[in-house]
């Protein structure tokens, strides 16, 4: 199987692709266009600002190409919020807008510090979307996953599970074949390596 | 002093493993000689230890600019967490937020009681090369956070290693100040004291070596307990 990891820029990529690693796959980092499109799977990491990553997809060229993909696509954190319309980041970027809704910044309360990082529990909506990928098979719910953001998309049309904190926020996206987490899956311990597994591997998607 | 006596560990991979095991929510590795002899953390311990875990980590230990925070985020870890350096050139705080975003990038504070107010020491990873007195530590929690800090691990350095409970005092002085996730360290001795410190200074997260390292207070253990005391844990079998 191939599997690209695109190349966003950010911190995470060398978790994801040990994550890979020890499900027993290998991912190629990459930016370029053929390798993404020829992938039998394509993950899209990302830590930090999504003006940046938006930048590192637009310089590559990548973006109407990641828009056109027909093949299982998972963003996982910041690379799940760049599936959406946009971000209120530095005063409001536009992303890849496959999904509808857009990431907001979490407003720091008592009791609820920004980033907000840690593990939390996730409620699953729904299996999947139309034609989507049952990425909590064989996951409890409620279980818990690893989160570190400051940004978040309210829950809308694109939500499959989600996560309180003070407000509730989408902690799974998804539409027809792309899906994203906003936790991290390659840093949720065997439940998250369940949910790679689980995209790297169901026959659902075909 | 309690803080000078640092232990050597056995082999970091089968610690890392026996954690994860234990259902540890995250690791932070010290290289506390790192700073004070002048140089920077090991990478290829970092590459090793990210190929096994699969739970959060940060690495501490004489990340002095971008670049050395590159190689360690590069190799795996989730968070680089910068003392002395960022006392030295609290500039690095800014380069570090901008450049990872807040979320990767942790204070960790020494702090310590004086007449004057609480204190902040750096190079504390030696006794001979620790220096006292370098801001007062309500001040630099503020700083920090305006420079773009993403969470702070203040470790009590008057509680460090004596396990007889968190400083309740400052951590609760520091949480009323600090809007980013905040780590209590330093004092952990018994059960109780990771409920205390949870109920009384609302801190996020409360961080332990010895009493792990020695098998005194098992994990499990203890997360079973503080669930049952009405603490929200994380249980890999829960449903």
């Amino acid at each position: 199987m191939k599997i690209a990891v695109i190349d966003s820029g950010g911190a995470n990529i060398a978790s994801v692709r040990h994550a890979l690693t020890r499900l027993g796959h290998d991912g190629e980092v990459t930016a370029d266009a053929a390798t993404i499109q020829s992938a039998d799977r394509v993950l899209l990491p990302g830590v930090g600002a999504a003006a940046d990553a938006m930048a590192r997809l637009e310089a590559a060229g990548l973006v109407p190409v990641i828009r056109s993909l027909e093949q299982p696509v998972l963003g996982i954190c910041l690379g799940m919020q760049l599936l959406f319309e946009g971000s209120e980041e530095d005063g409001g970027i536009e992303c890849l807008g496959i999904l509808p809704g857009s990431a907001r910044r979490f407003a720091a309360a008592p009791g609820r510090p920004v980033p907000h990082m840690g593990w939390n529990r996730v409620r699953v909506a729904a299996q999947s979307g139309p034609g989507g990928l049952a990425l909590f098979d064989g996951i409890p719910d409620a279980s818990h996953f690893y989160f570190v953001h400051s940004f978040a998309v309210p829950v809308g049309p694109g939500t499959l599970g989600a996560c309180q904190y003070g407000v509730p926020f989408t902690a799974v996206a998804g539409q027809d074949n792309f899906a994203g987490t906003q936790f991290h899956p390659e840093r949720s311990g065997s439940w998250g390596a369940r949910l790679l597994r689980n995209f790297l591997e169901a026959a659902a998607w075909n | 002093m309690n803080f000078r006596d640092h232990r050597v560990m056995g082999d970091i991979l089968d610690l890392a493993r026996r954690y994860r095991d234990e259902g540890a929510d995250e690791l932070v590795f010290y290289d506390i000689t790192a700073s004070p002899q002048g140089r920077s953390v090991d990478r290829d311990w970092v590459a090793r230890v990210g190929a096994v875990l699969d739970i959060p980590f940060s690495v501490a230990g004489g990340i002095r600019s971008v670049t050395d925070a590159e190689a360690v985020l590069a190799a795996g870890a989730e968070k680089i967490s910068v003392n002395t350096p960022a006392l030295e050139n609290p500039d690095l705080i800014d380069a570090l937020a901008r450049r990872f975003g807040s979320q990767c990038v942790v204070i960790g504070i020494d702090s310590y009681p004086t007449d004057a107010g609480w204190q902040v020491a750096s190079h504390t990873g030696d006794p001979d090369a620790t220096r006292y007195g370098r801001r007062a530590t309500l001040d630099w929690v503020r700083e920090v956070q305006l420079r773009g800090a993403g969470e702070i691990v203040l470790n009590c350095m008057n509680a460090d290693g004596v396990r007889s409970g968190y400083d309740v005092e400052q951590l609760v002085a520091v949480r009323g100040i600090c809007d980013v996730p905040l780590i209590a360290s330093g004092g952990a001795g018994e059960m109780t004291h990771f409920l205390e410190v949870f109920r009384r200074a609302d801190v996020d997260g409360a961080l332990a070596a010895t009493v792990f390292h020695s098998g005194q207070i098992p994990i499990p253990e203890l997360k079973a307990w503080l669930s049952g005391e009405g603490i929200e844990v994380r249980y890999e079998s829960a449903g």
